[in-house]
């Protein structure tokens, strides 16, 4: 749809619901790739925590998004059966892992984002939304509580702890402007009272990371320039292969029950 | 089990009158069903026993990760992705309780870490196999979890405190580990064709292993036989192995799948089932490090750990300088 035309209501608040349910899906999936493979027992714990989290909010806004769209979807179809393009998550949710530093960086700029979108939530005008949002907020204030904190500790730790998380900074700001930038849907959504504006979350985000990020003695990157597109279906290269590899099973045996 | 023929460094059971007067009384406190503390007397070779048990049980958890670990992400449902990764974390947690435990008896973590990555310590020898289908994250749950569920149970009464304690805790969180492998059996021998197929495979490969778990037969064994002197070991390997036979074989029934052995009766005259001692051979081997993942999921911890070293680095000099910063105010002031 072109951005001057205004999409159906349903139509998008269908696409809306993606945009959220789609980042806490392959951000959890992401998060899950950690599975056993963390630099100590509290972190393989914690990290399937927030990834049984993130899984979890993501059934209850794929099922809604699939109610809304009215064409008998459940999440798992939404989930299992969508090529890459139809997916709607942020750039930043399919960046990979890398090392330890930047799994947290990327958890940490999201979680303030994602705590602030939830809180704004929970006063949506449609109440099944605001009823997930709720629910959503009390795990979510939770990782940004955890994600904060090391954050801090491991920007003020050692000097290596400290250049890990600035380079895990630098890589992933460019992915962070992608929060705040609207389209028609969601003008829509803001004018329905449903969602939040984008935009409005902006200066609430960067408060709280930039107070975060100085006592983590880390410098905020200058750049302002934001890669965008996973909103509306255009994804970096990585995301095809999560697809691959989560999708497997449901894409092999189609007609299997699991 | 999860903890295989632990050494107890003994050459026979001792006796009563072998034993002085502190060993007699802590093995009467024992007879009479009395639990041991950190703090109490024990003997060393009581302490060092249950490091290793405790310490190889541990491992087992952590290292038992990866085989599951390995279908997380391409679980085929959210709902299933929600039940293996919470599944997972438990046995994480299991492994920080049972480290917990075995810290008591004065070895730290880190030490058993250590142990574990320089192949001085063992694990479980069923986490060296591999799971090729989703039906193998069934099969675990459904056989793996149900031997380990048959150990741990008459463990809640071991002799040791926080070691029972531990198995306390952990025991309430098995059942579901078994029930949800078993429901994921379920849904693979009711479905198509091929998954059937694939239910019955993971079967033909987990059957053998999972009766390893249990041990070589220990009825000649004198460090099982002290082992169930001082209470850290119930029951012998080989009735633990006829009791998870005899509850195994009419599951798998039910599900419609095949025992992979061709022997397996029913033994009215024993009230249980006869059946085909696993390849010890194999079991041997898995143990000497040539087991089909040995390398694959030992080398996954020790990068996992060495990885992760500039991670547990950086938490630590923070806090140092946290309590420097605490402590500069208060030197400037006296
Ligand atoms: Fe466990
Ligand atoms: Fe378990």
């Amino acid at each position: 749809m072109s951005a001057a035309q205004a999409p159906a209501p349903q139509q998008a608040l269908h696409e809306a619901l993606l945009r959220i349910g789609d980042s806490t899906l392959i951000l959890g999936h992401r998060v899950s790739e950690w599975c056993g493979h963390s630099p100590v027992l509290e972190e393989d714990i914690a990290l399937a925590n927030v990834a049984l989290d993130l899984i979890g909010q993501t059934q209850l806004w794929l099922g809604l998004a699939g109610e809304v769209e009215g064409a008998g979807r459940s999440a798992d179809a939404l989930a299992y059966r969508r090529d890459a393009a139809q997916f709607r998550n942020l750039l930043i949710a399919e960046r990979p892992n890398g090392d330890f530093g930047m799994t947290l960086m990327r958890q940490y700029l999201f979680d303030a984002y994602h705590m602030l979108l939830l809180q704004r939530l929970t006063a949506s005008s449609d109440p099944r939304v605001a009823a997930i949002a709720a629910k959503a907020a009390k795990e979510v204030a939770y990782h940004l509580e955890r994600s904060a904190d090391l954050v801090v500790r491991l920007g003020d730790g050692t000097e290596e702890s400290r250049r890990r998380m600035q380079t895990a900074l630098d890589e992933l700001w460019s992915y962070t402007g992608e929060f705040f930038i609207a389209d028609a849907i969601d003008e829509a959504m803001a004018d329905a009272a449903i969602m939040p504006h984008p935009a409005s979350l902006k200066d609430a985000w960067l408060a709280e990371v930039s107070a975060t990020l100085s006592e983590a003695t880390l410098k905020v990157p200058a750049s302002t320039y934001a890669h965008k597109g996973g909103r509306r279906g255009v994804h970096s290269e990585h995301l095809g292969h999560l697809l691959a590899n989560m999708q497997f099973l449901q894409r092999a045996y189609p007609t299997a029950v699991w | 089990m999860y903890a295989q023929m632990v050494q107890t460094d003994a050459t026979h059971v001792r006796k009563l009158d072998e034993m002085s007067p502190e060993e007699r009384a802590f093995q009467e406190r024992i007879d009479r069903g009395e639990k041991i503390e950190p703090k109490e007397w024990m003997p060393d070779a009581y302490r060092k026993t249950l490091i290793r048990q405790i310490g190889q049980h541990a491992h087992s958890e952590i290292v038992g990760q990866l085989p599951e670990g390995n279908w997380i992400t391409r679980a085929p449902t959210l709902e299933r992705k929600a039940i293996l990764l919470a599944k997972v974390q438990d046995e994480a947690g299991h492994g920080l309780y049972l480290y917990c435990a075995a810290e008591t008896l004065g070895v730290s973590r880190d030490e058993l870490t250590e142990l574990l990555h320089s192949g001085k310590m063992k694990y479980s020898s069923i986490f060296n196999y591999p799971t090729l289908t989703w039906a193998d994250i069934g099969a675990v749950g459904w056989l793996v979890d149900g031997a380990a569920i048959m150990n741990q149970v008459p463990l809640q009464r071991t002799s040791y405190g926080p070691y029972a304690r531990a198995m306390i805790r952990i025991c309430k969180e098995e059942s579901f580990h078994q029930r949800q492998g078993y429901d994921i059996m379920m849904k693979m021998a009711q479905g198509t064709p091929e998954q059937k197929a694939m239910a019955q495979d993971a079967l033909n490969r987990f059957w053998g292993p999972a009766l390893m778990m249990f041990g070589p037969s220990d009825k000649e064994s004198v460090h099982s036989a002290q082992s169930m002197a001082w209470k850290i070991k119930i029951n012998s390997n080989d009735e633990l192995r006829q009791k998870f036979v005899d509850q195994t074989v009419p599951q798998a029934k039910y599900l419609g799948l095949t025992v992979p052995d061709e022997t397996l009766r029913w033994n009215e005259e024993k009230g249980g089932h006869d059946f085909a001692e696993p390849d010890w051979s194999e079991f041997f081997e898995v143990l000497a490090g040539n087991g089909p993942c040995n390398r694959e999921r030992l080398s996954a911890r020790v990068k996992a750990w060495e990885d992760g070293a500039w991670f547990r680095e950086g938490l630590v000099a923070h806090s140092e300088k946290v309590a420097a910063r605490r402590a500069a105010p208060r030197a400037a002031a006296e």
